[in-house]
């Protein structure tokens, strides 16, 4: 028993144990919070129409004899997640006799995996007992999420195209589009952000903003929140500016409403996923809403503090306080991702889609230059604060 | 002839687009806001709560059989309603009133009446052909079984579901 708790905190086993931990970790938090924002569009757009959405499919909590109503009005339906899930699973798998079936099969898991993989840079808390709540720390954290978020396009580019059926090859096609024009604004936009603070490990980044304010609102640090100061109004600017154009092209990059021309039911069927089915779909589904959370989480942690609250210490203490502080800082980091999450859900069921040509426009004409023209401006506040 | 378009003059706010989204959201936040307040009352739920009382008296249910003031079904087996129903789904069996009944006179009675609840289209044909007034459509509208036998309403049933509605037609009453 001692040789192997020995052999487990040696570094390189504890490495590799602490990280396959985490990842299993957030795997799970993710999928569960993955089919729960399934949940959440579908009642929120519901109720934001007037109507209830799914509240029959409880959890049966009066056969387990406590005497609880099945389902209400506004809280039932939580049990909708499983039932859907189920429902997937035990759908006929149908693959169409005319596609190509070695790209139709990998398609859905190079969406899904890139989704996934991407997660792994994020730190999603402080530490917990010294180890950092990342699953890899390194320092090219937004580089490695853009490029692997990038590969994503390559399962709905060959799902279109295996599919040898015209709606999903249009949707690829516009999907391709969409990226090359907001890639580059995505990736732009974010470069104030790393000339301010002059770090591209997202570790790093997030304990700047700890120390020195969020990136969006400069007055919380650490410290006494406060108002900010002159230098931090200036450097507040472009980081403003950058998140707007960033937020936006996330929507993009993320084919949301408004701009989810590579699915857009009413023109092209349900696009690049229209000769899946069962778990094949599934994973489609799955993949769009984990690149959400990426998404979100990506938003949070550049520009939102991170897993930082004020008033909440960080997982350094010893002992039970610093895990249970650890615990409470994933929960923060958590809480700010489900925010905005819940921000995706109401501009989808908001605003209409995007015309093809008014895509392209506010990505080449307006984003590009914006994001350009903001590093700039950035580079000039920078020299003038130091 | 070439018919130019007039392209609307739109101010900056608009062209930047970011107000209307902002207006968009208030809007359907507004609702959102609504519904969690329970302000909005649009959706019914379905098996607690239902609209039958809201009903008109024209309302086409399912069909049934109805009984005079003496108990006695008014249907005197003419069949009018089984050769008029669209869909074919009534079956109707005639019998024979044994002359030394009070209703001698009426001669017919339906031994079997059967409605086939899957065929029926709830058109009400068979209400309105019906010269004695004995079918009439009521108000119930969920019927939903689980095997087709039970979707087959016979006599005993139809009666059941009819119940009394006296004063219609007394032409087989006694002369007073």
């Amino acid at each position: 028993m001692n040789a192997i708790l020995q052999f487990l905190s040696d570094p390189l086993p504890f490495l590799v144990w602490t990280t396959l931990a985490k990842s299993a970790g957030l795997l799970g938090v993710v999928l569960v919070m993955v089919s729960y924002t399934v949940y959440a569009e579908r009642r929120v757009s519901s109720l934001m129409q007037d109507r209830l959405g799914p509240n029959r499919t409880g959890f049966p909590t009066s056969l387990l004899g406590f005497g609880i109503k099945d389902w209400s009005p506004f809280l039932g339906g939580l049990g909708q997640p499983i039932a859907d899930a189920l429902k997937l699973l035990l759908k006929e798998d149908f693959t169409p006799a005319y596609v190509n079936k070695f790209y139709y099969w990998i398609a859905p898991g190079l969406g899904i995996g890139a989704a996934i993989i991407s997660l792994a840079v994020i730190p999603f808390g402080s530490s917990i007992a010294g180890v950092d709540m990342v699953i890899a720390n390194v320092d090219i954290g937004p580089l490695f999420v853009f490029a692997i978020s990038s590969l994503g396009v390559y399962g709905i580019v060959l799902a279109g195209w295996s599919s040898n059926s015209k709606y999903p090859f249009l949707g690829a096609v516009r999907s391709t589009n969409q990226l090359i024009s907001y890639e580059l604004a995505l990736g732009l936009s974010i470069v104030p952000l790393i000339l301010i603070i002059g770090k591209l490990n997202l570790v790093e980044i997030v304990s700047y903003q700890v120390q020195n304010g969020w990136m969006l609102l400069p007055g919380i640090t650490a410290k006494a929140p406060h108002l900010p100061t002159l230098e931090q109004f200036l450097t507040w600017i472009p980081v403003f500016i950058a998140f707007l154009v960033f937020t936006i092209s996330m929507f993009a990059e993320t084919n949301r409403l408004p701009f989810d021309l590579p699915e857009a039911e009413t023109e092209l069927v349900s696009g690049y996923h229209t000769e899946y089915s069962s778990l094949k779909f599934a994973l489609f589904f799955l993949g769009e809403y984990t690149a959400m959370i990426t998404g979100s989480a990506l938003i949070v942690t550049l520009f939102l503090g991170g897993w930082h609250f004020p008033g909440i210490p960080d997982g350094s203490a010893a002992g039970w306080l610093g895990v249970m502080w650890g615990l409470v800082n994933i929960g923060v980091f958590l809480a700010k991702v489900v925010a905005f999450l819940i921000f995706f859900i109401f501009i989808r069921w908001t605003l209409p889609r995007f015309r093809y040509d008014q895509l392209m426009k506010l990505g080449w004409i307006w984003f590009f230059e914006i994001a350009l023209v903001n590093i700039f401006i950035t580079a000039l506040i920078v020299t003038y604060v130091h | 002839m070439a018919y130019k378009v007039p392209r609307p003059n739109l101010t900056f706010a608009e062209k930047i687009y970011l107000p209307s989204v902002l207006a968009g959201l208030k809007i359907t936040l507004g609702h959102l806001w609504r519904m969690l307040r329970g302000k909005t009352h649009v959706c019914m739920q379905y098996p607690e709560e239902k609209w039958d009382s809201h009903l008109p008296d024209h309302y086409r249910g399912a069909p049934t059989l109805v009984s005079d003031e003496f108990g006695r079904t008014r249907c005197v087996a003419c069949q009018l309603c089984e050769f008029i129903c669209p869909p074919r789904a009534i079956r109707i069996t005639p019998g024979e009133i044994p002359t030394d009944d009070t209703f001698a006179k009426v001669e017919k009675y339906p031994e079997q009446f059967q409605i086939d609840m899957i065929r029926c289209i709830y058109c009400g044909l068979c209400e309105e052909v019906c010269p004695e007034q004995a079918i009439f459509l009521k108000k119930e509208y969920a019927i939903a079984r689980t095997s087709r036998a039970e979707m087959m309403h016979n006599k005993a049933k139809l009666i059941e579901m009819g119940g009394l509605q006296p004063g219609v037609v007394n032409k087989w009453n006694e002369k007073k």
